[in-house]
Order: structure tokens, then sequence, then C-alpha cells
């Protein structure tokens, strides 16, 4: 195993990241705040519960979500495009580095960052809302597995892209949608019966459902379910990204 | 242990185009070699798939007795490789940018040795720059730094002097000459003759994809060395005098200008002797040059 290779690829996307910290920080702080402030104060006024907890608090684990999905996908894909773009991938392609350790380096900086990102909302929440969690470790696994597994996707679409709008398709016309839909904001049960069984189509709502499980032992699928859900994904993520750069895929002509 | 062996390589690229032909190269240790082609010959195609960026189609290539696919990473920490387009982290210093590499081919971190490097290169005073304030000639440099980060035994340079102007290129042949002297092996690749005549002890002309032939550059530039001299008259002749018959004069059309085709192989130019008549007949000149034959018209006389 070549971990200087790790560490210098890992070390290079946290200092890309950290190059920007303020931006990092001010950016979900924000977005965070302003869903309190439409959804909370506005909407939750009317709607004061949902499976018997405040809506405030509802949503918090599905703002989670919202922005660990969005963010590791954005974040992994643009860093591996980028030196793509740019052309500093010659040095990894001729490095002796294998598909293991590319991806630990690249994939495990954007899920780090994402996993902080997560605890950042969190706390922005604790100053609008109260937010109790039932089972901490329970809600760390399903942070690190969600930011992990999307990272791979992000990771996957940095490959896959040969363009700038290319990079944003995905997250803009399927990924967006998913998540608006998997219930960030509501409970699936709320639905009319033939809507929530295409919701169960939806792979976000299982994310979602399970890690509001741990927060306040309330979802809308089985906790079970959720988890195989959830680390099925990151299967098929790892074997599709392990499967590009083992082949070369759109890297090696 | 040959550096690089070279056997039976093809590449065609997506949409059937075959930009390698059955290469065959066995580099020998601590040598300068040259690829010479002009552009679009396939010696991008040919390094980058030494290097690991570009999949062979079928062949074997080792790099000292190390296969470069199933032993990837033994061929591959041996190699340094400074491409031929400038690509560089705009955003990271130079000192991070070095180092990263060094990490990147699973060496611990060595500050005495980066820090030599970034001195021989002459950036030590921009260590701490971010990339994208250094110029064209600096980023190449860094580059280079880059790829001798982690102490390679083999570099390839993809068209080193390619942007870099005549004063410096003079540095850069001199800092080859360095390396090689310290038991690096060196690839380069240039589509100019002069370059390969100055650099190498051994050359390959490539051309659509194939190598035409590898030979020493002393042996190479006899087969390949054509010039012409160009002799610029005082005043217009009517003929060429018949005792300079010899030589085969050309005049050209407007009468003031006479041109020797000759060669350097065997060392006798008969370019004294021909200034000598001139002076002896009493043609005056104002002026003389020699021009070399370009790589098209070597690559006529090859095929030939
Ligand atoms: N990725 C690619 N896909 C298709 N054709 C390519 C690719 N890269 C290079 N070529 C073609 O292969 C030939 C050789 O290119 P290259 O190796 O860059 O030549 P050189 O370095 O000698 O100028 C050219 O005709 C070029 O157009
Ligand atoms: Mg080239």
């Amino acid at each position: 195993m070549n971990t200087y290779a790790i560490a210098a690829i890992y070390y290079f996307e946290m200092s890309r990241w950290l190059r920007t910290i303020g931006q990092s920080i001010a950016a979900p702080v924000i977005s965070t705040s302003l869903y309190f402030v439409v959804f909370g104060s506005a909407i939750g006024s009317r709607m004061t519960q949902v499976d018997g907890i405040a809506y405030g608090s509802f949503i918090v684990p599905g703002l989670i979500m919202l922005a660990v999905v969005t963010e590791s996908v954005s974040n992994a894909s643009f860093g591996f495009y980028f030196p793509r773009f740019t052309g500093t991938i010659y040095e990894l392609l001729s490095a002796p580095v294998d598909y293991a350790e590319t991806l630990i380096g690249y994939v495990g900086a954007a899920a780090t960052k994402s996993v902080l990102l997560g605890f950042l909302i969190l706390l922005t929440a604790n100053f609008f809302v109260p937010v109790h969690i039932q089972h901490p470790l329970l809600m760390l696994l399903f942070l690190v597995l969600t930011s992990v597994t999307f990272s791979l996707f992000g990771f996957i679409i940095g490959i896959w892209a040969d363009g700038f709008e290319k990079l944003q398709i995905i997250p803009t016309l399927i990924l967006t949608p998913l998540t608006f839909l998997g219930g960030s904001f509501y409970s699936i049960k709320m639905l009319p019966a033939f809507w929530q069984k295409v919701s169960m189509a939806n792979p976000i709502v299982y994310l979602i459902s399970g890690f509001r499980y741990s927060f306040y032992e309330a979802g809308d699928v089985n906790l079970s379910v959720s988890l195989l859900m959830i680390c099925f994904f990151l299967i098929a993520a790892f074997c599709a990204a392990r499967w590009m750069l083992k082949s070369g895929y759109k890297l090696k002509n | 242990m040959i550096p690089i062996d070279v056997r039976n390589l093809n590449k065609t690229y997506k949409g059937n185009f075959q930009a390698l032909k059955n290469i065959n190269l066995h580099i020998k240790t601590g040598e300068i070699f040259a690829l010479l082609g002009p552009n679009g010959a396939g010696k991008t195609t040919l390094i980058n798939t030494i290097c690991g960026i570009v999949r062979p189609t079928n062949g074997t290539i080792t790099v000292d007795g190390h296969d470069i696919i199933t032993d990837f990473r033994a061929a591959r920490s041996l190699i340094g490789l400074v491409p031929q387009e400038l690509a560089t982290d705009a955003f990271e210093t130079v000192w991070h940018t070095v180092n990263f590499s060094r990490g990147l081919f699973g060496l611990a971190p060595n500050r005495a040795y980066v820090e030599k490097i970034i001195r021989q290169l002459s950036l030590w005073d921009k260590k701490n720059n971010k990339i994208m304030t250094l110029s064209g000639g600096m980023k190449r440099r860094v580059m280079i730094a880059k790829a001798l980060s982690h102490e390679p035994k083999i570099l390839f340079l993809d068209e080193p002097s390619a942007g870099v102007d005549v004063s410096l290129r003079k540095d850069m042949w001199e800092n080859v000459r360095t390396l090689r002297d310290s038991g690096v092996t060196i690839i380069l690749t240039t589509h100019y003759l002069e370059e390969a005549e100055e650099m190498a002890d051994r050359i390959s002309v490539i051309n659509k994809g194939e190598i035409i032939l590898t030979d020493n550059k002393d042996d190479l530039m006899k087969k390949l060395g054509h010039k012409t001299l160009t002799i610029d008259l005082d005043q217009p002749l009517n003929t060429v005098p018949p005792f300079l018959s010899a030589w085969k004069l050309d005049l050209d059309a407007c009468a003031k200008q006479l041109h020797y085709h000759y060669s350097t192989a065997g060392g006798d130019t008969k370019v004294p002797q021909l200034l000598a008549g001139l002076s002896k007949a009493g043609i005056a000149y104002k002026d003389i040059h020699t021009n070399q034959s370009s790589l098209e018209e070597i690559f006529i006389e090859l095929i030939k």
C-alpha cells in the first residue's frame, strides 16, 4: 500500500478546501438559517407536528442529509474533474498508485468534508430548534456511510464528465429532485397512497428515514431496510468507481 | 537490466486511428536518447504509453525488467515524466507541489532532497509563490522539479524546449547533461534535428507511428547531415566557371547566389577549397550561410 500517496492526495484535497474555509463554513450556516426561517417559522407555525415531533426539529435530519448529499457529490466530482480539465491528472496516472489508494485519497477527503459539514449544520440547527439525538452512534454511522457513498458517486461523475456542464447535469436533474422528494421536509406517510409507493423507488427516502430514526426513533421505513439500502448503494458505487479506475475508462484513452 | 524495453508495441486510438505501429525500442543505461519526428508522429503517444497514461493496444513494455502493467508499481517508481503540455496546480506553492509529487510516488518526506532539486532548478526564491504567479519557463522547471522529486532513474522529457527561449534552452541542455552524468537515463522527444544532434547519444527517427531507424547520433548525422552552402555574390555571374564544376554548383535565377550541396559525412566537406577557388578567380561575395536539411527532407531521403 502506497500510504504516502494516500496522504499526499488527502492532504492536497483538504488544503484545497482549507484555502476557502470561510466560504465553506459561511455557506451552509447561512443556507441552514434560511431554511429555518422559511420552513421552520413560516410553515412550521401552521404545521406544528409531524410524527409527533415539532416541525422545526423534524426537518433537521433531512436538512443535514440534503446538504451532505449535495456537497459530497459536488466536492468529489469537482475534485477529480478539475485535474483532468487542467491536465495535471497526468501525474496521478503515471504514479505507482492503484485504484484503492486513489479512492481512499479523493473519496476520503470529500467524505471528511461532508461529515464536518453535517456537524456544522447540526450545530447551526441547535440555535433555532431543540435537537435531540437518541442514537448518536447510529447517527454517526449513517452520516459517514452517506458521505462516503455520495462522495464515491461524485467521484464517478468526475471521471465520466467531459465538460463542466456534464458535471452539473446529474446533480441538478436527478439528485436535487430526489433529495427534495425524499422526505427532507415531510413524512412520506403524509402523501396519498399512490405517491407513497412511488417514493419507495427513491433511494434518498431510505437514507433520510434511517437518519431521522437515529434522532427521533421515527422513520418512514424500517431501520434495517434503510441500513441495507445504504450499504447496497455504497457497494454499487464502489464497484463502479473501481471498474472505471482499473479499466482506465475515460482516463487512459 | 535494460532501462526501457519496448517490444512489438501497437496503439490504436478510439475511432480506429493507429498512432503506433509495431514499435521496438531498447534504451541503454545512462544514455540520452532522442525520439525525433514531426508533429503527430506519435512521440507523445509512445512516451505516455510507457509511463502508464495511455493504454497499449498490444505489445509489451518493461522498465528495468518490470512489466508496466503487471508490475506497474516497480516500473513507475523508476520513472519521472515531464509532459509536453504545461499543466500545473495554479493555486499550490512550488514547495507544496514538489513535495506532493514525492509523496504520490511513495517516498517518505525528505526536505533536504526537495530543497536541493528546487535550488538546482533556480526556483528556491520562488518556493513559497503560487505557481500561477510564475512565468512559463519557471512553470516548466517546476514540472521538472516534480518529475525529479522522487529520485527517478529514468527521466522522460516530452519536447523539453517547446516554449523555452533560446538562452534558457542552453541552460536546460546543461541541466539535462548534469542529470545524465549523475546516472539518470534520459529519453527526450523533439522535432528539431539540431536539438537531437546537440543532446543525444542515440536517436530514433519516428514518422506516422513507425520508427524508421535507430542509430548512434554520429552515424545518423553522417547519413542525414545534408547541408546547403549559399554564397551571396557581389556581382551577378553569367555562368558557373568551369573550374568549379567539381562542386556541382547551382546558380539561382537572378544569378546573384551560388548554392553548394554537400554532406558532412566523412568530414571532408570541400567547403574551404571552394572558397579558396572563388577568391583565386576574383569572384567577390558579401556573405555565406548554410542550411541543414529539414526533417521533411530527411524523411524523403530515409523512405527512398
Ligand atoms: N487521445 C487521442 N485520441 C485520438 N487520437 C489521438 C489522441 N492523442 C493523439 N492522437 C493522434 O495520434 C497521433 C500522434 O500524436 P502524438 O503522439 O501527440 O504525436 P507527437 O507527440 O509526435 O506530435 C496524432 O495524429 C494525433 O492526432
Ligand atoms: Mg508530442
